[in-house]
């Protein structure tokens, strides 16, 4: 057998395996999204309804909302941990890591420990500080997420910043918060774009937060579940997933153009 | 003033790190409390965690079966695939490790709901624990090509081929005896993150999932909904002691393969 043929039986059970349980099944989900009466023009009457507009504005904007509240908070805490060496400091790094590894129904468990009717904060304050079922709460718990997966890409891109520019600065007498404005942040910003875009379309896509807070609020994937499971309208909810699969994917595609390494989008 | 700026940064840090701990130390406690509602003044126990193991045993199990199962395929599927890529490094190559990366960007619930309509007629498969099998090798497979094809691509693989089939190795023989050992890092990196990610994976099993067929999260999803606080917390404490380890383990060999490629 000659080296070619070799390779192309490497590659052949992943061939035979993405085009049975990838490709197929994609362009599947496709088609069947335009077989309902409205036909193609299901893509018109998702424009047309307010409640699915008015979903996927939500949805856009708690995701815009939870990507700048990660970017600030993981930046300045990424930051911080790659100038500063300290007792305690791989501590913090775990902890900040440690919800990578948690599906999306164990972060919104945790949110329901912080703010559910029987969690932390409705003890310590009685009255009515139950947040978890909200929007508050939704919001919370994809920020529970998103932060170690944005800490991890700036500090990965924070390590490779050559200390010089900023002795040079220091040197020219830069004051500290001109040093991360003028020299930090720019050299950052590739990353930061990438970062944001992963935290963007991982919220996009979050449904087990969701489904645990079961809250009512209307976020996409919760809309893509009920008109699945409930309503059985099978051409709505391949529509709607064709939709939230294209932004997702067009965000990826930024994050991927302006770094290469990608973190799991689970959530 | 001055002093106060410089803090912030620490008082951001570590803010975050309360933030993302405490409901981690409540559901540790309430797991271990007798009555999480009386506090610890109550007393702590074993019994919460005996519960959840006389209740859950059958989806832990699961979920670890499914996670070695998938990490079996993703090794078979995944290693030699990364080994052509690499040696192939063309526009071809290209497209398709891009396209068996899809399952990162587009969301579960959306790959559940394309095998569903595919294959959600076909009762055998539907049933059998194998459909959940698929969506996992699906999600995780493209973390052991891009691991071990990342170690592949940082090592003169031509060089090392080339002076083996000069002794007259065949492709085969080259592929186990060099390409393999080269690969150990990557693939090693590469199996921990399969095996953590399938052990969490909800959002396509839980579309995916019957009855009869509850993975560990699928549980977890089932006892916050319906059980004591008390259960839920020592069901989440069980599925933490399986996870940490594996993450931590994860991050040393993922960092351990980019050392050795650098």
């Amino acid at each position: 057998m000659g080296q070619r043929q070799f390779l192309m039986l490497c590659l052949l059970p992943l061939a035979v395996f993405t085009l049975a349980f990838l490709a197929i099944p994609l362009g599947r989900l496709i088609l069947a999204s335009g077989e309902s009466e409205a036909g193609w023009a299901i893509y018109l009457k998702i424009i047309q309804t307010p409640r699915y507009v008015s979903t996927l504005v939500q949805t856009v904007v708690v995701s815009l909302a939870v990507t700048a509240a990660a970017l600030a908070i993981s930046t300045t805490a990424g930051l911080f941990l790659v100038r500063n060496r300290f007792v305690g400091r791989n501590t913090l790094l775990s902890i900040l890591t440690l919800p990578l590894a948690f599906p999306g129904v164990v972060v919104g468990f945790m949110i329901i420990l912080l703010g559910g009717r029987q969690g932390l904060v409705n003890q310590l304050l009685p009255g009515h500080w139950v947040f978890a079922y909200s929007i508050t709460g939704l919001f919370l718990g994809y920020l529970y997420f998103s932060i170690p997966r944005v800490l991890l890409t700036v500090m990965a891109a924070a390590e490779k910043i050559d200390p010089a520019l900023e002795e040079a600065a220091q040197t020219l007498g830069a004051p500290q918060h001109r040093i991360v404005i003028d020299v930090l942040l720019p050299a950052l910003s590739p990353a930061l774009i990438a970062a944001g875009a992963i935290a963007f379309a991982t919220a996009m896509g979050a449904f087990g937060t969701a489904f645990t807070l079961a809250t009512d609020i209307d976020v996409l994937p919760m809309v893509i579940y009920t008109e699945f499971t409930l309503s059985a309208n099978i051409a709505m909810a391949s529509a709607l997933s064709v939709i939230l699969g294209l932004v997702t994917w067009a965000m990826l595609l930024i994050a991927r153009s302006f770094s290469g390494g990608t973190v799991a989008a689970g959530g | 003033m001055k002093s106060i700026t410089k803090f912030i940064p620490l008082i951001v840090t570590l803010l975050a790190c309360t933030f993302l701990l405490i409901p981690i130390i409540q559901s540790v406690l309430a797991g271990l409390t007798v009555n999480y509602f009386r506090g610890l003044s109550s007393g702590l126990t074993l019994k919460w965690v005996a519960r959840v193991l006389e209740l859950y045993s059958g989806s832990i199990l699961l979920s670890i079966w499914i996670a070695l199962a998938c990490l079996v395929v993703t090794l078979i599927l995944g290693v030699p695939a990364a080994y052509a890529l690499a040696r192939n490094p063309g526009r071809t190559a290209r497209v398709l490790e891009e396209f068996i990366s899809l399952p990162l960007a587009i969301p579960g619930l959306a790959l559940a709901l394309a095998l569903l309509q595919l294959y959600g007629s076909l009762q055998g498969f539907r049933t059998s624990w194998t459909f959940i099998l698929v969506g996992h090798v699906l999600y995780t497979l493209p973390f052991m090509v891009r691991s071990v094809l990342s170690v592949l691509a940082a090592i003169d693989l031509k060089v090392l081929e080339e002076g083996a089939a000069s002794l007259g190795a065949g492709p085969a023989r080259r592929f186990f005896d060099i390409v393999v050992p080269n690969a150990l890092p990557g693939i090693l990196a590469g199996a921990l993150t399969v095996v953590t990610l399938s052990i969490g994976e909800f959002n396509l099993t839980w579309m995916l999932h019957t009855p009869y067929l509850k993975t560990l999260p699928v549980g977890l999803a089932d006892s916050y909904a319906s059980m004591r606080l008390e259960v839920a917390s020592a069901y989440t404490l069980v599925f933490f002691v399986m996870i940490v380890p594996l993450l931590m383990a994860m991050q040393w060999a993922s960092a351990r393969a980019q050392r050795i490629m650098q």
